[in-house]
């Protein structure tokens, strides 16, 4: 097999169900990664043994949204729902290319019809809803189906009683989509509003980077909200902050660890601990919802 | 002559404008000749100011809605609203003073008003900070948007900022987290909630106070996920170039009414809002009381349950196989 197919989307995707705990593990021979923090090199077999954190510096290295639902959910629990739902082109927008391409050229890229995945789940014999986000996808940012999908999976913990989980990862809203991307705030907070009113829990992830308007809508409202180290989290973007203040931002400014510092967060979690420490929030809140439905 | 704000697109009009002005101050009575070219001038001024005006594009209208003479929430409260009384603080920080909350009367009914607060001239815009709100602005308003609910009061929200401000210290008081938070309060109001559209409508920052039951846009308001300078930079490493991304984004009064995203759209005077501000006061009280009025009688949750419709129902997408 020559080097190149090896990075090529393995199946198609498109238009068919995921099932659970398909991430591939199956190791290339021979190759090698570089770590973007302390540029030492790792072979690849290491780099999945380690849920691709660095052995050297603890770097996370970026994970697809199918790895993170395999990182988080219990092993063959996972279904897919919504599978088939795709963004289509609304203002047909085109400035420097046609977004309907970047939408095929995402769809190739990743074999993945919409930059998240959402479906039911157990993490810690919980039962969860879980969605995780794919930044390889345009960014991961919020257009129409990416916001119908996170409703969708909020409404479906909401009807089934369960725990909610999201990871995100995102450039924020999906500008190809105009002002129909900036309503799917209005409309995933609303969703995440309700669920609360149901007295059922929901958990957040943040990893890098999880910006604009999703850090500003269902990202942060979750009853408990944790980040993987040095995940950059915020609003606006490092560029159009510095072209505003007109100075260099300092180092760590949005990290993770900084957000921590301000209050923001409940906890920066590395990659390994992330799906106990999870596990272990819902012993404690999905049980209080359960008793308090019973009452 | 004191030098007045000029748009860009407007310019050739201005300048035979100032012409007309000039050569009306000359005493042409014994000159027939420069009288008819006079005479010329202006109905070509006519033909010219229709032209200029008549058939805005996008990217003239976010001009117009950035006019520094446009009508502010400061001249809205002033004009059609009584007894006024601002609130201030959000009890955690400061008195952000980019958002004005307040409560006020209007056709004799009692409600909180809430706006994003440009100032009147450069000295009350450095303070006002533009009207690009901090976290504690946000916070404001959920202060009053909370009063609002508890005591049955509807909302009306000025809608006119280029959107949250993007700064060191906005970031570590959690920017998204305020936004975020308002969002979801929003969502669950039991008071009628109405938002207008008077200039700039910037991306969060302009719906965590937007965001309600009915939106009214100024023909001339704009409301977009991105300013049209942040999506050319990123789309053509080039600010400049935000004209050719402001028909594409979609974001005029007119874009949003045919999306489904707004209600209705007020005709503005000829070459906007700042050229006959009492006809806009008068339309906007109108439209307000109307729209207030067709809410108020609606049951409580029945309110709830149908805003949360109302952005359910926001979004193009395709379910597939």
């Amino acid at each position: 097999m020559p080097i190149a197919d090896w990075f090529k989307a393995r199946d198609e995707r498109r238009y068919t169900s995921i099932g659970g705990g398909s991430a591939q593990t199956d190791v290339p021979e021979g190759v090698w990664s570089k770590c973007d923090a302390c540029k030492r090199t790792i072979y690849e077999g290491e780099l999945v043994a380690a849920n691709r954190v660095c052995p050297h510096c603890g770097h996370h290295f970026p994970l697809t949204a199918m790895q993170r639902i395999d990182l988080m959910a219990d092993e063959g629990t996972f279904v897919e729902f919504d599978a088939g739902l795709t963004s289509v082109d609304p203002l047909q927008f085109c400035a420097v290319k046609p977004y309907a391409d970047s939408l095929d050229a995402a769809q190739d890229k990743t074999g993945l019809n919409e930059a998240i995945i959402t479906g039911r789940a157990t993490i810690g014999g919980h039962d969860v809803v879980i969605a995780a986000m794919d930044f390889r996808f345009i960014g991961a940012s919020m257009g129409s189906a990416v916001g119908e999908k996170v409703t969708r999976t909020l409404e479906a913990a909401r009807a089934e009683k369960r725990a909610a989980v999201i990871v995100t990862a995102s450039g924020g809203a999906r500008m190809q989509e105009g002002i129909l991307s900036l309503m799917q705030m209005a409309k995933t907070s609303s969703a995440v509003a309700r669920l609360g009113s149901a007295g059922l829990p929901y958990i957040s992830v943040l990893t890098d980077p999880t910006m604009g308007g999703v850090t500003a809508s269902f990202a942060v409202l979750a009853d408990v909200v944790f980040a993987e180290p040095a995940a950059r989290i915020g609003f606006a973007g490092p560029l159009i902050i510095e072209q505003t203040i007109r100075q260099k931002l300092p180092r760590g400014f949005q990290s993770a660890e900084s957000m921590l510092q301000h209050g923001m967060l409940d906890g920066v979690v590395p990659r390994d601990e992330l799906a106990s420490r999870v596990s272990l929030v819902l012993d404690y809140l999905a049980l209080a919802s359960q008793s308090g439905d019973a009452s | 002559m004191s030098r007045k704000y000029v748009m860009e697109f407007e310019r050739p009009l201005i300048e035979l404008e100032e012409q007309l002005v000039a050569l009306r101050r000359i005493d042409l009575s014994d000159n027939p000749d420069l009288m008819i070219e006079v005479s010329a001038l202006a109905s070509e001024i006519d033909r010219l100011r229709i032209e200029t005006y008549g058939h805005l594009t996008p990217w003239e209208r976010v001009q117009v809605a950035r006019h520094p003479d446009r009508p502010k929430v400061q001249d809205y409260l002033a004009a059609i609203f009584s007894d006024v009384i601002e609130l201030h603080g959000d009890r955690l920080y400061g008195d952000d003073a980019a958002i004005v909350a307040a409560l006020a009367t209007l056709d004799g009914r009692r409600m909180v008003v809430l706006g994003h607060r440009k100032g009147s001239n450069t000295k009350e815009n450095i303070k006002r900070n533009f009207g690009s709100p901090h976290p504690e602005g946000f916070r404001k308003a959920m202060r009053a948007m909370r009063l609002a609910d508890k005591f049955g009061l509807p909302i009306v929200s000025f809608m006119d900022t280029k959107g949250a401000h993007p700064g060191i210290d906005a970031e570590e008081r959690g920017q998204a987290w305020a936004i975020a938070e308002s969002l979801a309060l929003l969502s669950e109001l039991h008071v009628p909630i109405v938002t207008v559209g008077i200039g700039e409508g910037g991306s969060g920052g302009a719906l965590a106070i937007g965001m309600g039951d009915r939106l009214i846009m100024l023909e001339n308001s704009y409301y977009s996920v991105i300013s049209p300078e942040a999506c050319a930079s990123i789309l053509y490493k080039d600010s400049a170039r935000a004209a050719d991304v402001a028909e594409p984004l979609k974001m005029t009064a007119g874009d949003l009414l045919d999306l489904g995203v707004s209600d209705e759209t007020i005709p503005e005077p000829l070459g906007g809002a700042h050229q006959d501000p009492e006809a806009v006061f008068s339309a906007v009280s109108e439209r307000i009381s109307s729209a207030v009025g067709s809410l108020v009688v609606i049951d409580d949750d029945e309110l709830v349950e149908r805003r949360y419709k109302r952005h359910r129902a926001i979004g193009v997408f395709e379910e597939g196989a």
